[in-house]
């Protein structure tokens, strides 16, 4: 159990920083359904939040964990779900809503192990792309992916500002080495942590344009019930957020959407770099597979090889800035990853020189340092 | 109504409604209005949320805070927004399809958990706005586009369903009784906890032309003939009741709702009266 000491090490699993996190941030709603290794967040939840005047519920299933963030959202209060790969899955539908209503909230996915009901308690990385691409039509998301205790904590506060500034869902990846790994970490004091929140309208109700376009691309939020009615959908709306289906108002409404997120690449692509400044190969690597990266990395120097790491924080929108830096520098990548390559797929999109290979394990065991060593002496 | 008309909908380009002439939805929705303005509730204060069909429409005509969410979701959105804010009135109108098909295990959580919510679902008997499929209110043996030999299935009674689910206010109105309607809706607004008002309706263009009522007037006289009050209908036989439906108050419960037991759960928590076990993280699957 964690226990609340701001500012002095505590020891905490990745799923309890990821609790601390988003209270820190703000967060004072949270619906959940109940799955391994997802289901600590929501036991630290339903004892946390009531106890700062917050909600936790534990809804029926993840479709109406979802609905509920999103309606709790939409009435002012920063919102939190936490699943695992087939609750994932459940979501989507209304994650997509929260897309097309630009509605800030956070999606924790601690993922696990296989496809369908998979390995419940094994640690996976098969979920990038469903984090991407799992709900229907074309969007912008952002997906933020934890390699340590401490990431949880400082990447949950990050995801919440960055849907609050942005008005998207943003996914938190986790696995369950990360989720389930304890580590003794320093908390800020609360005062420490910098938190954004959402704009909201300073017009008088009468000029208010829910979805009125802006330099930022993001329109400033009223919740209800604060005297601005406004109208929300899942459909494709026009400015004022009633349906729509002409050509020019659909286009503009779309464009806006990937633009906003474009327009923030800069402060949402969240890399790290080690020992990259005279690499000849580096690892792209995120995740849990990030600290074993970490460890393999130092060894591989230790034996003179010029070897440095790129840990992706951000998958998407792919950091495409930090990784061509590397990829021009550098005359080969290696992407570990508990997936069959769903990020070397990225990488390879990006990459103009370099060559990149795949070191891939899909037996539900965690990548160790050993294993990306010898991938290392290889190249 | 001239003046509610005014008061209550979006006139500026709104109109005309997507709703075929005649349909029972628009008789719905002014009985919300009605309703709605005799309790003199602030329309700031209110959120409507729909679903999707034909019924999922009505958020856009209303000057309320709307909120038109996905097929069979409308409670779960609506959950949120009052945990968040329970200062507001939240209500939700579902057909159906979304109410007991898609959403039927929200629909019946909801009941249970009793969080102080209204649901009105006007019960149509079929899937509109998809083409007149059916749904699980369509009479067993009536016809439907899915159901071109006569449904096989059986039908489920919504108000019922709600009753044994625990919802602390079930009604039965339909859209041939308005004054009735008008009352059961206000009750059901004014009940803490929550509340169901199922409404039974004409959707002539998809159920009624395919079942020898191809017009409102018809379906109105089949409401009309149908019905039968709660206190007649308990005097009389299932033989008797077969084919009809009560209308009326099915239930009005006091139940602790939700969110006064959510209260105490976050003055226990504030005086931090747990009871956790210290390894309840750990070794779970
Ligand atoms: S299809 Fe039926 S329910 Fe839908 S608007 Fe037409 S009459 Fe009404």
């Amino acid at each position: 159990m964690a226990v609340k000491d701001s500012g002095r090490v505590v020891l905490l699993q990745g799923n309890e920083a990821v609790v601390e996190g988003a209270l820190a941030a703000g967060c004072r709603f949270f619906a959940g359904y109940p799955i391994t290794p997802a289901s600590e967040i929501s036991e630290l939840m339903s004892v946390k939040l009531p106890a700062v005047g917050g909600t936790f519920i534990q809804m029926e299933d993840e479709i109406a964990s979802m609905g509920a963030i999103v309606g709790a959202s939409l009435a002012g209060v920063k919102s939190m779900t936490a699943t695992s790969g087939p609750g994932f899955s459940l979501m989507q539908e209304n994650l997509g809503f929260a897309c097309n209503a630009e509605v800030p909230c956070v999606v924790v996915n601690v993922m696990r192990g296989g496809m369908s009901t998979g390995l419940p308690t094994s640690p996976g990385q098969g979920d990038v792309m469903q984090a991407r691409w799992g709900t229907h039509g074309d969007h912008p998301i952002i997906v933020l992916a934890v390699s340590s205790v401490m990431d949880s904590f400082t990447i949950t506060v990050q995801a919440f500002n960055l849907s609050e500034k942005y008005r998207v869902p943003v996914i938190i990846l986790s696995d369950e080495i990360v989720a389930h790994g304890r580590e003794s970490v320093v908390l800020p004091r609360p005062d420490e942590v910098e938190v954004v929140d959402r704009i909201t309208p300073t017009v008088p109700p009468e000029w208010y344009i829910p979805y009125e376009d802006n330099s930022r691309g993001v329109p400033p939020m009223a919740p209800f019930g604060s005297g601005y009615r406004h109208h929300v959908t899942g459909l494709v709306h026009d400015t004022h957020g009633f349906p729509t289906e002409k050509p020019k108002e659909v286009g503009d409404f779309m464009a806006r959407q990937f633009r906003k997120v474009t327009n923030g690449a800069y402060e949402i692509q969240m890399t790290r770099r080690f020992l990259l400044d005279d690499a000849e190969i580096a690892v792209f690597a995120y995740g849990s597979v990030a600290r074993a990266a970490h460890r393999a990395v130092l060894r591989a120097r230790e034996q003179g090889i010029k070897v440095g790491m790129l840990q992706l924080i951000t998958l998407f929108p792919f950091p495409k800035r930090a990784a061509d830096a590397v990829l021009r520098q550098c005359r080969a990548v290696l992407v570990p990853e508990m997936n069959i390559g769903q990020i070397s797929r990225e990488v390879k999109r990006v990459n103009m020189s370099a060559k990149v290979l795949k070191h891939n394990r899909i037996d539900g065991q965690g990548i160790g340092p050993d294993e990306i060593y010898e991938e290392l002496l290889q190249m | 109504m001239a003046d509610l008309r005014n008061k209550y909908l979006r006139h500026d380009k709104k109109f005309p409604h997507v709703w075929c002439p005649g349909c029972g939805i628009g008789v719905v929705m002014a009985s919300l209005i009605r309703a709605v303005d005799s309790l003199g509730i602030e329309k700031d204060d209110i959120v409507l949320a729909s679903g999707i069909g034909c019924s999922g429409r009505m958020p856009v005509y209303v000057d309320f805070n709307t909120l038109h969410t996905t097929h069979g979701r409308s409670l779960t959105f609506a959950t949120g927004v009052k945990l968040a804010n329970p200062d507001l009135k939240v209500i939700t109108v579902m057909g159906d399809g979304d109410a007991t098909a898609i959403g039927g295990n929200h629909f019946i959580h909801a009941a249970r958990r009793n969080l102080d919510m209204t649901a009105i679902i006007i019960n149509n008997q079929i899937y509109g706005m998809t083409g007149g499929q059916f749904s699980p209110t369509t009479p067993y043996g009536a016809f439907a586009t899915t159901a071109s030999y006569g449904n096989v299935e059986h039908a489920f009674s919504i108000s019922e369903l709600a009753v044994t689910a625990g919802a602390s206010f079930v009604a039965r109105g339909t859209v041939y009784h308005v004054p009735q309607l008008d009352r059961l809706i206000e009750q059901g607004i004014r009940k803490t906890g929550f509340s169901v008002i199922e409404v039974i309706s004409n959707c002539h263009v998809q159920y009624g032309r395919r079942n020898e009522m191809g017009d409102p007037v018809t379906m109105l006289n089949w409401m009309k003939k149908s019905a039968v009050s709660v206190k007649s209908a308990a005097g009389k036989t299932e033989a008797e009741m077969a084919g009809r439906f009560s209308i009326g108050v099915l239930a009005d419960l006091d139940k602790p709702n939700y969110l006064e037991e959510y209260d105490k759960i976050r003055q226990r928590a504030a005086q931090n009266h747990i009871r956790v076990n210290e390894e309840s993280t750990e070794g779970k699957c």
